[in-house]
């Protein structure tokens, strides 16, 4: 296939934007802390986790214990607990590059993969898919080297491109809803970020949010089950 | 800085990310095991909640105290949502959301 780099770039531009914009951001950070390029390089390539890796600054800043490491870098990511379901059964059949799948599995190439989905043609092509993953892992380690090489001298103001990240969500769901015509997920899904926002804070809901949701998701089934029998 | 705890924190957060990215794979992902149902079901469904969870946390900086707070992403979304709708097109939907956002923090209601 000849153009598969050019469908994986297609595919993949709005992560290519956001990832890019977030890493020269993250680089820059880690300069700021008085860590060179070397580390922003190693750093997205060894924890490659956003939300993370700027945890991490904050504790290269401010050392604690290697064990609230530990248990800081669950609790940010456990949410990757539910992404991988969505991929068990495609992944096995992929080989050595199923470990690096696995890996690389972060929200934006979690959330793309999925939207492949409805294109068989795409979406059982073990290459693409890695291509994908990978060429997303390389927009966001080449941001962070951006970031901490010249991020200081860039002059344009990017303030806001981490946008299009929010906006690659909403076309996602979008076409789930257009192509499912089931609203009751997204709905489930916005209802139990709200009550898990005031349960929790806003820096903490997602996973509380991800156990409501499979609850709630899990009840209707069992209940619609029961409705057929009866 | 200490080059050591430096090295030892990336391993420790890179090795925890990973092994929780691969949880589902241990739990689930034997070969000769058929997925039970309910996670089978919930990895078919559970995808439109998480996208909608996604959305909730990507704009989880949105404040209700001041116009500006809010204004900017109310009609940045609506702005994707519409081209969306209209054009399915994912490029123009997020390029025209994504600059109608940029130019409004960043000249509109500056933050």
């Amino acid at each position: 296939m000849k153009n598969i780099f050019k469908i994986t770039i297609k595919n993949t531009l709005p992560i290519f934007f956001g990832y890019l914009f977030v890493g020269i951001a993250f680089g820059l950070l880690l300069d700021n802390a008085g860590y060179s390029w070397i580390w922003a390089i190693f750093i997205s390539g060894i924890v490659y986790s956003g939300s993370l890796q700027f945890v991490l600054v904050s504790f290269l800043i401010n050392p604690v214990s290697v064990f609230s490491v530990l248990i800081t870098s669950i609790a940010v990511n456990s949410r990757y607990m539910f992404c991988g379901i969505s991929f068990i059964n495609r992944f096995k059949s992929m080989g050595k590059k199923k470990w690096y799948m696995i890996f690389a599995l972060t929200d934006e190439t979690y959330s793309l993969l999925y939207s492949l989905k409805n294109d068989k043609d795409l979406y059982e092509n073990d290459h693409l898919l890695f291509l994908i993953s990978f060429f997303n892992q390389i927009y966001w380690i080449a941001g962070s080297f951006i970031g901490a090489f010249i991020g200081d001298i860039i002059p344009f103001n990017a303030q806001g491109i981490e946008f299009a990240m929010t906006a690659l969500f909403i076309i996602i769901l979008l076409e789930q809803i257009l192509s499912t015509k089931n609203m009751l997920p997204a709905i489930i899904g916005f209802i139990s970020s709200i009550i898990a926002v005031f349960l929790f804070n806003i820096d903490n809901f997602i996973l509380p949010a991800l156990f409501i949701s499979s609850i709630v998701l899990l009840a209707i089934k069992q209940f619609k089950l029961k409705g057929n029998t009866q | 800085m200490d080059s050591v705890y430096a090295m030892s924190i990336v391993l420790i957060a890179g090795i925890a990310t990973f092994l929780i990215r691969w949880l589902p794979f241990i739990l689930f992902g034997k070969q000769k095991k058929e997925l039970p149902k309910s996670i089978a079901y919930l990895g078919n469904i559970l995808p439109q909640a998480v996208m909608a969870i996604l959305i909730i946390y990507s704009l989880r900086l949105v404040e209700f105290e001041t116009v500006s707070g809010f204004l900017p992403e109310l009609i940045s979304v609506a702005v994707v949502i519409i081209v969306h709708i209209l054009k399915r097109n994912n490029l123009l939907s997020i390029g025209l959301g994504t600059a109608v956002y940029m130019i409004l923090i960043q000249l509109v209601f500056i933050r």
